[in-house]
């Protein structure tokens, strides 16, 4: 797609097995980031969102989740080819993660600013001193707005907004080249999301790094994003710039069922809109088309045949029978 | 009181107080709300300011410190055992959380009939199942499911049996406690139509608690925001949204992600701060601390809800 | 409206009822280990119910027989006979059925106390919880062989004193653990909405706390059931409880005692049916604890 996307993912596919089932969690993503971009990830429950997320680190679960096929270009070199040493090497200095649930994800004995210091040294490229890490904490204290006479407090001491900032700390400390973030707000109140959002985009714009923005929330897309890919049941179902999603004609049957299912603060609704039926079961996927069961406009095509990717003139994916006409022509 | 039997549901100075070991938490401090009969209020803060306390005092799940909750002119703090009882046949409270609120170890059946056996309201058990079956055909549940188990079901599904449970009474009015806060977006589509349903079929009152901005637009008559146990700015839903009076329902609004491009790039106003402590606040106005209009006047007592016309009160000294 | 009169007319039994007991035995069912201990335990309480089929209690069990004193086990005597005469594999299988009938009653007791005063003193808290637990720390303070002897002593030796000094010994530990794991569903918002639907106390215990709670008890039973079994023996080692000539365990392990040095199968059979006994109850527990965990849930 881009000239020089920072990061590609080609067909990539990825199966959990548990003693009882097979769980089809992403099947065939293929996707990019430029350098600086941010692509936003949209989907539901269920739609594959993290296990995407997890993969690109290489991080799902030992034995259970599996990388069946596809390949991940990060930089010209691909990740999946990587020994697990290697990889290390990538986590955390290049790639780096925020998950949801700060609560979680700092360890609750340690002081924060230690925790930031680890990975720098874990990561000590540059062979920086004890006092430049020292200083180096304090520069990304002040970057995410804490004070940094708080470095010495522990997590227990911070409030939910205040351990994210922490959290986005240590995945800045290093300044990669591609942050994922997997729904980095949704446990925050919304005047906290704001200031955690304002903050992410003004980082972002800062360091120049690329951004992987987890979500379910549309309006956080339409304020940060610069591309979208809307997932289903573990597949982009529509992908394209965050102006052709927003503002442009045709979509995917489960895009235009998203929009119809949100009450709007910006537009008068009487009544929502909804897609009818359930999330689809990763473990038990219809055949066809995945999105058919619930799809208003479903055909008999639709029930036994996957549809292709479409892409219009300005590179709009959407995945769907529907555009086939276009596409043949 | 002929003013007062148009409300279905009145609070006047409702306190609900809790003792910590830090102090005494404020969770609901001096609220006064009224609902009238088949409408909706949504009650709107962030997390810590008081709302589902709110609602669970009003149902006096909670037992409150002080004030009145007035139920069809009585007061339901008053009450004593029987009334109690028949006024939770009239009241009845749908939880936030569809895997929490639902007893894993009975089945659908189980749990949509149990209001009316332990009440011992149905004669036989013809009867029983014959309500229980009407009832999931009402909500949506399809009646294969009659014996499987919550943990076999997914969020939507489960929360239908919530709503369930809570309308087997026949009850006039509803707490909604984040209904459909753990809901993916199109299946919180689903069930807020249902709700919005069965309000017009069946002149449901709400008392409709969310975090949601958006939410409580679309389905609210009138408009409750809460701030640190207080209610600082009510009136009607339309009011409410085209012309926010208080500084803190002007940043909720701002801060709300909206799904188009037109505020791509603007610099927004961003609320500074945190929520302070609720455990022995100091007097003045709870939003003092973080709000950009507060002066020396805001912190020096606590601001009471004035009438800014056409049934709009907001508590704020500075516009 | 069709579909609930169409229901109604076919009832409630057109629809298959799938239990959750089931899940749990196909769990149970999954660990080898568990599944031995069954098995054990399945053979100790057949030997336990059948053994007076083919054993006379006068005569096999208790009779002396002094001319075939101490001898070696042979196959006249699998197990050899005692200073007494009596053969030691027909009292090592009737001291089965002593050991488990006295453990099941002790710990079926304190079972029903413990759950009562465990759930009773969570769900209610504040004064009642601490009245209850500061006087389950009194007992839980004292050591339990201290207790059970002065027990035993005020009291009189005999099986009945000794199981009362067992289930005093027990029922903290028990209480203790029902309320831990009660604590957490009090808070449940199902319990709330149980509440909002007008259903009273006793109700909400018994229908929808007990039932919650009901995995941890029934691993506590069981793992202490073979804490019973050994606690039993041990003081009828030392003298408390049952005595000679009731072929208990422990009681036949102070009996040989004195006899260990020159004929040791006289310890070595009772010490390994109390050894095996424990170890399948605890095989049993084990399992039942990861069968009944909710988060293994497939």
């Amino acid at each position: 797609m881009s000239e020089k996307a920072l990061l590609e993912v080609k067909d990539l596919s990825v199966e959990y097995h548990t003693d009882e089932m097979t769980v089809k969690a992403v099947n065939g993503v293929s996707l990019s980031v430029g350098r600086g971009q941010t692509l936003g990830l949209v989907g539901e429950t269920g739609a594959g969102k993290t296990t995407l997320a997890l993969s690109l680190l290489r991080l799902l679960p030992k034995g259970i989740g599996k990388i069946t096929s596809g390949a991940i270009n990060f930089e010209g070199a691909n990740l999946l080819s990587l020994r697990e040493a290697d990889m290390r090497a990538y986590r955390g200095r290049l790639l780096s993660m925020i998950f949801q649930d700060p609560m979680t994800s700092l360890n609750p004995v340690i002081p924060v600013g230690r925790q930031v210091a680890e990975v720098l040294e874990l990561h000590n490229d540059k062979k920086l001193t004890k006092q430049q890490i020292e200083a180096r904490v304090d520069d990304m204290f002040r970057m995410v707005g804490i004070p940094p006479e708080r470095k010495n407090e522990y997590p227990h001491q911070f409030s939910g907004g205040m351990k994210q900032r922490v959290v986005i700390a240590i995945s800045l400390a290093c300044e990669p080249e591609l942050l994922i973030a997997d729904e980095p707000t949704t446990a925050l109140d919304v005047t906290i999301q704001a200031q955690v959002l304002a903050m992410m985009t003004d980082l972002k714009e800062k360091l120049g790094t690329s951004m992987i923005m987890i979500t379910h929330d549309l309006g956080i897309v339409a304020e940060t994003c610069d591309s979208v890919a809307v997932m289903y049941a573990g597949e982009i179902v529509e992908m394209g710039t965050v102006e052709a999603l927003f503002e442009g004609d045709t979509h995917h049957p489960y895009t235009e069922g998203l929009f119809g299912s949100i009450p709007r603060l910006d537009v008068e609704t009487e009544r929502l809109r909804p897609i009818d039926g359930m999330i689809a079961d990763p473990s038990d996927l219809p055949g066809g088309c995945s999105f058919h069961p619930r799809c208003p406009y479903c055909t008999e095509r639709c029930k036994t045949e996957h549809p292709q990717a479409h892409l219009d003139a300005r590179g709009h994916m959407i995945r769907c029978h529907r555009f086939d006409k276009e596409g043949e022509a | 009181m002929s003013a007062d039997t148009k409300y279905l549901l009145e609070t006047r100075h409702l306190k609900k107080y809790f003792n910590t070991p830090r102090g005494l938490l404020h969770a609901v401090d001096d609220v006064d709300l009224a609902i009238r009969p088949g409408q909706t209020l949504g009650v709107v803060g962030e997390s810590g300011c008081g709302k589902s306390t709110l609602g669970r005092a009003v149902l006096r799940l909670l037992e409150p410190t002080s004030g009145e909750v007035l139920f069809d002119g009585e007061d339901v703090t008053k009450m004593g055992k029987p009334e109690l009882k028949q006024f939770r046949n009239r009241a009845q409270i749908i939880f936030q959380d569809p895997y929490a609120s639902l007893n894993p170890r009975m089945t659908v059946y189980e749990i949509i009939a149990e209001p009316l056996v332990a009440g011992h309201l149905r004669k036989s058990s013809a009867e029983l199942e014959h309500d229980v079956f009407q009832m999931m055909d009402t909500v949506g549940l399809a009646a294969r499911l009659v014996n499987a188990y919550p943990h076999e079901l997914d969020g939507g599904r489960r929360q239908r049996i919530g709503i369930a449970r809570a309308l087997v009474l026949q009850p006039q009015f509803i707490v909604c406690d984040e209904p459909v806060s753990a809901l993916d977006v199109s299946i919180q589509a689903q069930i807020l139509n249902l709700l919005m349903d069965l309000q017009r079929d069946r002149g449901l009152a709400y008392m409709f608690i969310t975090h949601d901005l958006s939410v409580v637009k679309h389905i609210s008559d009138e408009i409750a925001v809460m701030y640190l146990g207080r209610c600082v700015e009510r009136g009607p839903a339309k009011a409410i949204f085209a012309n926010p009076l208080h500084p803190y329902t002007q940043a909720l609004l701002q801060a709300i992600p909206v799904p188009n491009l037109s505020r791509r790039g603007m610099r927004r106003e961003i609320l500074k701060g945190e929520v302070s402590s609720p455990i022995d606040p100091k007097p003045g106005c709870r939003f003092a601390a973080r709000c950009p209009k507060a002066t020396d006047a805001c912190r020096g007592q606590d601001v009471q809800l004035t009438d800014r016309g056409g049934g709009h009160f907001c508590a704020c000294l500075a516009d | 409206m069709s579909q609930a009169r169409n229901a109604a007319a076919g009832g409630l039994r057109q629809y298959k009822k799938r239990s959750q007991i089931g899940s749990v035995c196909r769990r149970f069912a999954k660990s080898k280990t568990a599944m031995a201990g069954l098995i054990i335990l399945i053979i100790l309480v057949l030997l336990a119910l059948l053994c007076p089929l083919f054993l006379d209690y006068a005569a096999d069990v208790t009779g002396q027989n002094i001319r075939e004193r101490l001898q070696f086990p042979s196959w006249q005597h699998p197990f050899g006979t005692d200073q007494y005469g009596r053969d030691v594999l027909a009292r090592v299988v009737w001291g089965t059925r002593i050991s488990l009938s006295a453990s099941l009653i002790i710990i079926a007791i304190a079972t029903v106390v413990g759950a009562l005063l465990g759930a009773i003193a969570a769900y209610y808290g504040g004064m009642v919880d601490n009245i209850i637990m500061r006087v389950m720390d009194i007992f839980y303070a004292l050591p339990f062989n201290l207790m059970a002897i002065c027990i035993v002593a005020s009291l009189g030796n005999g099986m009945f004193n000794l199981g009362l000094a067992c289930v005093v010994g027990v029922i903290p530990g028990f209480t203790r653990v029902f309320r831990s794991a009660i604590l957490p569903i009090r808070g449940q918002e199902y319990i709330e909405a149980a509440r909002a639907c007008n259903t009273s106390d006793g109700r909400i215990l018994l229908r929808h706390i007990l039932p919650n709670a009901l995995g941890p008890i029934i691993v506590q039973a069981t793992l202490n059931l073979a804490i019973t079994i050994l606690a039993i023996a041990g003081l009828s080692y030392i003298g408390l409880g049952v005595e000679s000539p009731t072929p208990e365990w422990g009681t036949m392990l102070s009996d040989g005692r004195q006899y260990m040095r020159n004929y040791p199968y006289l310890v070595i059979f009772p010490g390994l049916a109390i050894m095996i006994a424990a170890m399948s109850l605890n095989l049993i527990g084990d399992g039942l604890r990861d069968a009944l965990d909710p988060k293994l849930k497939n």
